[in-house]
């Protein structure tokens, strides 16, 4: 079962991934966007680090979706409010249970990212953040592992791809031959997900 | 809710400049007489560009006066922020609306309807209208 220090601990994975991965994700958003996602998710993920500290949420769902309150009000960007869906979704799904299982995270997780969709009005091939959430949920059923490697290989198939949402779909065919900086933080949050497993079953052998 | 009550209008742009600038032109274009409520919630809080959700629900509660608030954005976040918040449930007063029209030509009929006490759904029409207008 996951408990809450699981949840928090794939958030801190995720903060500290994006902090060391901000530069790569404002050079690909400085190819087709406008070149802010680095920082704009640095400094919303570095908010919710810092309310995780002092709030102590004490549930897996509370931690999402404090979490995802947290993205929407401190982003600035598009990435806020979607990434806040994410999180939020996901925890109002788990409900309140003190621990939740793999299948409920997979089936939680399935509706954060469906919620994303509605809110952005995008689906597989638009060259966003669920062309690497979409397999991800596909994949999480069999494994953290199997998931952050099904995300990085979406990311990475947004490279051929025209942008058809945001900012980059102005840029029509001239977005192609760039990976959507969307998908690459969603490959990101997931590789995090993957971490935190990682290290809960370290602590229980 | 009284009969006076009038409808507020927010208006979401990625510019605080353009976000004032728009609530004045419609604001000159509305007058004579007293306008409904208005308010510019543009850029972040630090200035920059983009959308804050703190100033947008700020903004919302400044123009409340219980017949609903009418929430025009124009672009990318400011559209998803307000979705987001309207999804939320708790940040924005009751009877709160993102309004589905043009910036600027919204934001115009949007206060001239509201100042002359049109209801939420009358608001919401006048500004949705604008998108009916053809240029050429």
């Amino acid at each position: 079962m996951l408990d809450t220090d699981f949840f928090r601990r794939w958030m801190t994975a995720t903060a500290t991934a994006v902090d060391r991965e901000a530069d790569r994700l404002t050079d690909l958003d400085s190819a087709i966007g406008d070149a802010d996602h680095g920082s704009n998710m640095r400094r919303g993920f570095g908010a919710v680090t810092d309310v995780l500290e002092k709030e102590s949420p004490g549930s897996p769902g509370a931690v999402l979706v404090l979490a995802g309150r947290h993205l929407i009000s401190t982003v600035g960007g598009a990435s806020g409010p979607l990434y806040g869906t994410l999180l939020r979704g996901t925890g109002k799904a788990l409900g309140d249970a003190a621990e939740v299982s793999w299948e409920q995270l997979t089936e939680a997780f399935g509706a954060g990212v469906a919620a994303v969709a509605r809110l952005g009005g995008a689906k597989a091939g638009d060259k966003t953040m669920l062309d690497a959430l979409l397999p991800a949920v596909e994949a999480l059923g069999t494994s953290a592992e199997a998931a952050r490697d099904a995300a990085l290989a979406g990311a990475l198939a947004t490279v051929p791809l025209p942008a058809r949402k945001g900012r980059a779909s102005y840029l029509g065919e001239r977005s192609v031959g760039h990976q959507d900086p969307g998908a690459a933080s969603a490959a990101l949050l997931v590789a995090a997900l993957a971490e935190a497993a990682r290290t809960d079953e370290g602590g229980r052998a | 809710m009284s009969a006076r009550a009038q409808v507020g209008i927010v208006l979401v742009s990625h510019s605080g400049p353009v976000a004032e600038a728009v609530a004045d032109l419609a604001r000159g274009l509305a007058a004579g007489g007293a306008t409904a409520p208005v308010a510019a919630a543009g850029g972040t809080s630090a200035g920059g560009l983009g959308t804050s959700a703190d100033m947008v629900a700020a903004a919302a509660r400044s123009v409340d006066r219980g017949a609903g608030v009418a929430l025009l954005v124009d672009l990318g976040s400011a559209v998803l922020t307000v979705k987001a918040m309207l999804a939320e449930g708790d940040e924005l007063p009751d009877g709160s609306r993102l309004v589905d029209a043009p910036f600027v030509e919204g934001a115009v009929a949007a206060l001239v309807t509201a100042s002359a006490g049109g209801g939420l759904d009358a608001v919401e029409a006048a500004a949705t209208e604008a998108y009916g207008y053809r240029k050429v």
